[in-house]
């Protein structure tokens, strides 16, 4: 299972608590988890990636094992501990404001 | 026994304010969507119960919720505004071609004969039509392609069609506005738009009397007579007796004729309000006073009300959509401020007292009369 954790605003959202488990069917890719999260929980379609373009937000940034891999390739593979779910990936809102 | 709902959206959240028909005291719900803009919130005129919420985040994009039940539960619905066709380019400030982009929703109409049809006005400006109760939306491509398109530019806010008024008499009749391009309308039920602003000067534009290009801030009309519209623009108020096919000036003895939002009485077609705002540079009211303006005559003449509103230190505004009335015999008036009050006046602006303060910054107060 691939452990996803979520910022505050969107676990609001989805009505789940701080982390999700999801199936990943097939290569675990930025990509894959958040088909498989918005498959899960619908009401997050638009609030990670674009509806349209399905690019990331610009304010959203992607962590996992303390690596930023907000700017991967989104069809990239992901680390072997988030694969194995050692590790979560993390779903961040940047920092921005004042 | 009648009694009153006030839908508040707010920067941190949505309030709902309810009371009987006294209008005395006052329970407020919220925050409803905690921490997210909440730019619109609005009741379905045939169904008082189902209630629509424009829900955005500089993060996480456009939600767009809805509730069956007076706003007890709500229920994320679609939130996918895709452009249809061609996107193309409008006017980015310095001039350049910026193609359009879809930001947020500015405000959401819906149908009065429909429950399930509403419209939703975006930033960058396009309107967008639900016929499934906002599971999924399609837009109205005529008015962004319209010629004059490319022309456009966004004001300060950005460039969002923050108007819809539909007309109750007429199907197939839609206004629209847009910061900053101005009043747009259709008669072909959204299929083609024509521009509206003969009559408005705007300084700020190489041709103050263009066809296109004013920073129209808001539109009333009263259902009753539909083809009379009010229109508080960047600078002057406005008022048009066709449709918006030809507009005069109705500032008359206003001490400032700046100002976001306007409406019309429940019952009287003539009595028409403003905040006066003292200029685009210095939002907040003049000489730190709080004041409603009321015009019983349709415009040009107009009178302070400041009964129950603070008249020193005061310097908050009142956003474009933060005012609405109620259509009970003595009407009410409403209006949120950037402050986090929301005034109620329960005798057409006679007498104001505050039904809730400290709320984040109000975007939005709509209003619903239930029997």
């Amino acid at each position: 299972m691939i452990r996803v954790v979520l910022p505050a605003h969107l676990r609001k959202l989805a009505h789940v608590d701080r982390e999700v488990s999801l199936d990943v069917v097939g290569p675990v890719t930025q990509r894959t988890v958040l088909d498989a999260l918005e498959a899960c929980y619908p009401m997050l379609c638009g609030t990670i990636r674009d509806q349209v373009t399905q690019r990331r937000r610009p304010f959203v940034r992607f962590f996992a094992c303390e690596e930023d891999l907000s700017h991967d390739n989104p069809d990239a593979p992901l680390p072997e501990q988030v694969v194995s779910g050692v590790e979560p990936f993390l779903v961040v809102g940047a920092m921005a404001g004042g | 026994m009648s009694a009153i709902r006030v839908l508040v959206g707010t920067r941190k959240g949505a309030f709902i304010l309810t009371s009987d028909g006294k209008r005395e005291r006052w329970d407020v719900s919220g925050p409803h969507f905690a921490g997210w803009e909440i730019y619109h919130v609005k009741g379905s005129p045939v169904d008082p119960n189902r209630i629509y919420a424009s829900q955005s985040s500089s993060w996480f994009g456009q939600v767009v919720q809805r509730s069956n039940d007076a706003g007890k539960t709500w229920e994320t619905v679609g939130n996918k505004f895709a452009y249809d066709g061609t996107t193309g380019t409008h006017q980015w400030y310095d001039g350049t071609p910026h193609p359009w982009a879809f930001a947020r929703v500015w405000h959401l109409e819906p149908s009065v004969t429909d429950v399930d049809v509403v419209y939703a006005g975006v930033e960058d400006a396009a309107l967008f039509r639900s016929t499934d109760g906002a599971q999924s939306w399609h837009e109205l491509p005529g008015l962004r392609t319209h010629e004059s398109g490319p022309r456009w530019q966004p004001g300060a806010g950005g460039m969002c069609l923050h108007t819809i008024l539909l007309d109750p008499s007429n199907p197939r009749r839609i206004f629209i506005a847009i910061s900053a391009a101005g009043a747009f309308r259709s008669d072909d039920a959204g299929e083609t738009w024509r521009p509206i602003n003969h009559g408005l000067r705007s300084e700020q534009i190489p041709d103050p009397t263009a066809e296109v290009g004013h920073c129209v801030h808001r539109i009333a009309m009263h259902r009753a007579r539909p083809h009379v519209l009010f229109m508080q623009k960047h600078w002057d108020v406005m008022r048009s007796n066709d449709s918006g096919d030809n507009w005069i000036e109705v500032s008359g003895n206003l001490p400032t004729d700046f100002g976001f939002p306007i409406d019309v009485h429940a019952h009287e077609p003539e009595t028409i309000y403003v905040v006066p705002i003292k200029s685009d540079s210095e939002h907040y009211p003049l000489d730190g006073k709080l004041r409603v303006y009321r015009s019983r005559a349709g415009g040009n003449e107009w009178e302070a009300l400041t009964n129950g509103l603070p008249q020193r230190d005061c310097y908050v505004n009142v956003l474009r959509d933060a005012m609405a009335v109620d259509s009970l015999d003595a009407c009410g008036v409403y209006f949120g401020t950037t402050g986090g009050q929301v005034y109620a006046s329960a005798d057409t602006g006679d007498h104001w007292a505050p039904i809730v303060r400290d709320l984040p910054p109000v975007l939005s107060v709509e209003v619903q009369t239930l029997e």
